[in-house]
């Protein structure tokens, strides 16, 4: 960290030069009132008959005439408010016409940058980019910016984040990436349809219409059931295809980099050493094709897939480059929790498991869908131990590890003695693993 | 919550003795176990004679005097659930320490349902210092440990105040030293 004085000497040299969003920016909002109006048709359909009837055409004109350079002076005088501009260790958010609002995210903090564009974005040629930091939300990204702006500051963000100097940020440019994989649109079409929840949502989107009908007969009712039944069966099938359409992992000197999306397009790119969970999923039904899901943990990023669907041999070699020097541990090497444990959760003892390694700490849960948490010792943030009286008298207890994402791992039902020497092991093991943990700047 | 049977806690007490034993072994580097002062379990209890006797006698008023006084007997309920309640908070403020390793701290807690957190200095976000009114009157201070991982909760209620500012300034100055990224 650089203390103030250094600071202002340093932007004392260089002045800051600001910039703007991409003109098309005020229309970004220029739906809303349509949408409002629409909705309040909708929802109270008589009514807007009889004032629709009422409306005269002057009255129309006078109306339009009023509220479009309303909108648009609103439109026009936030955009000519928001500024952005990036020095030596930050980016730079000056927004607000009334309330001002200066946001300033610390570079060596970034833990990922994402690009998205909207289908309307995309025809427009313009792009969304958003940092993710702890603590930022929806108002920190910058939309809209040129595609082609979008790119070359990203370039200069990551360059800058990385640690090269100053005077070379700029012309570092885009680090060139090595596409490793691609998943085909057939693959993720065929497990999607092998997947439990995409049947399950529309068997209950067909079920429950039809049960209500037969009791109540009455329309509204079986409509109201169905409308969200139908919207969730369709986002778990339909829309998870259009957003993991054309799934794209590549590596670069920057990160890795995702790129996916049918209509909305989205390119993420995580720098080195951001990773702070790797999770390998593998539902019942994709077991026999060899199929898994690899997701993944950012602290600050909401985006959590990695991989929709992959032979498990792809997977484990991208984990094997997303967590430089860790192997997935096979699933002969991982140990079940003592018999005594079923006396504690029937049936489903059988799906835990554990293996620690020089590099990892992984525990699986799960009998049917079995999924695979790997967090590497350097990102733990705390350890605990947990034992309830039921537990106690079975002599088996809880290890929890805590993670930067949020997220913990839970190693359930370990015998006593051996959850006792794990916590103590794995506080020992996570200090050694981040002295040799890679440096926020991973170019410096 | 807690139900206290017989052989609970002994179990209880074995897992603790145990658990003392296996941080014994650690070669070199002992944890030394502190407790937590006196003065927090005299509040703890204060408050719940306080607050069940004055449930005690308002019960047995208004049973009294509109029930007949053969109902008034039902007052003892609340009686025994302070006796009850004096007992566990005994346990429970037994059960509560913490220990300052070389490189993390622990903190042990709970007889029942027991809970052991290990906090490694270089992770510490944010150390806190908090006191209310009534923890001020009885001269106390709990001492909070943010990581950047919400789950962890290591908490130390009701310290000394000189004992929590010098625990408070002992983990900042060795986050500092041990800091390290997320």
């Amino acid at each position: 960290m650089t203390t103030p004085g250094v600071d202002d000497a340093v932007s004392g040299l260089r002045p800051v030069t600001e910039r703007r969003l991409h003109p098309v920016t005020p229309l970004r909002r220029a739906w809303a009132p349509v949408a409002v109006l629409i909705g309040w048709a909708v929802h109270d359909p008589d009514q807007a008959q009889r004032q629709l009837t009422r409306l005269t055409t002057t009255t129309l004109l006078l109306a339009l005439a009023v509220l479009v350079p309303a909108a648009a002076l609103y439109g026009f005088l936030t955009w000519w408010f928001t500024h952005f501009a990036v020095t030596e260790t930050d980016l730079r958010i000056r927004t607000g016409l009334v309330f001002r609002r200066t946001a300033h995210i610390r570079l060596e903090r970034i833990q990922a940058i994402d690009i998205t564009q909207p289908l309307l974005a995309r025809v427009a040629g313009v792009a969304k980019l958003k940092l993710d930091v702890i603590g930022t939300d929806k108002k920190d990204e910058l939309a809209f910016l040129g595609e082609e702006e979008a790119r070359a500051l990203r370039a200069e963000l990551l360059a800058r984040a990385a640690g090269f100097a100053p005077e070379t940020a700029h012309e570092v440019g885009e680090a060139p990436s090595q596409q490793l994989l691609r998943v085909p649109p057939g693959v993720l079409a065929v497990s999607l349809l092998l997947t439990g929840a995409t049947w399950g949502t529309l068997a209950a989107a067909v079920v429950v219409p039809t049960v209500l009908w037969l009791a109540t007969e009455s329309v509204w009712t079986v409509l109201a059931a169905a409308v969200p039944l139908f919207g969730a069966a369709g986002a778990s099938s339909v829309g998870r295809f259009v957003t993991e359409y054309d799934w794209t992992v590549g590596e670069s000197p920057d990160g890795l980099r995702l790129d996916h999306g049918l209509l909305d397009r989205a390119h993420e790119t995580v720098p080195p050493g951001r990773v702070q969970t790797v999770r390998i999923v593998e539902p019942l039904l994709w077991r026999r094709r060899g199929w898994v899901r690899v997701e993944l943990d950012v602290a600050g990023s909401s985006n959590s897939v990695l991989l929709p669907v992959a032979p498990r041999e792809v997977a484990e070699s991208v984990v094997a480059r997303v967590l430089p020097g860790v192997s997935v541990p096979p699933h002969a090497s991982l140990s079940r929790p003592p018999r005594r444990a079923s006396r504690c959760v029937p049936l489903w003892w059988r799906g835990y498991g554990l293996a620690v390694t020089d590099a990892v700490f992984a525990a699986r849960t799960g009998l049917f869908q079995r999924s695979l948490a790997l967090v590497p010792h350097a990102k733990v943030q705390s350890v605990r131990l947990s034992q309830g009286p039921w537990e106690r008298v079975w002599g088996v207890a809880d290890v929890h590890v805590d993670t930067g994402a949020n997220k913990t791992v839970t190693a359930r039902l370990r015998g006593a003695e051996e959850a006792a020497e794990l916590l103590r092991g794995q506080a020992e093991r996570s200090r050694t693993g981040r002295k040799v943990a890679r440096p926020d700047r991973w170019m410096a | 919550m807690e139900t206290g049977s017989p052989q609970n806690t002994g179990t209880a007490e074995d897992g603790q003795a145990g658990a003392e034993r296996v941080g014994g072994d650690h070669a070199g580097d002992e944890p030394r176990w502190t407790g937590l002062p006196p003065r927090l379990l005299r509040m703890r209890r204060l408050l719940l004679v306080v607050w069940l006797g004055l449930l005690t006698i308002g019960l047995a008023v208004v049973l009294g005097l509109f029930a007949g006084p053969a109902w008034a007997a039902f007052a003892l309920l609340p009686l025994a659930l302070m006796a009850w309640g004096w007992v566990m908070l005994g346990r429970n403020w037994r059960s509560w320490r913490y220990a300052e390793r070389a490189d993390d701290l622990l903190i042990s807690r709970g007889v029942l349902w027991r809970e052991e957190t290990v906090v490694p200095y270089g992770r510490m976000q944010l150390v806190e210092v908090t006191s209310g009114p009534l923890e001020r009157h009885f001269g106390l201070a709990s001492v909070q440990l943010h990581t950047a991982a919400a789950a962890t909760d290591a908490t130390i209620p009701g310290l000394d105040p000189a004992e929590a500012e010098r625990l408070r300034d002992r983990l900042t100055e060795l986050g500092e030293a041990r800091s390290a990224g997320l």
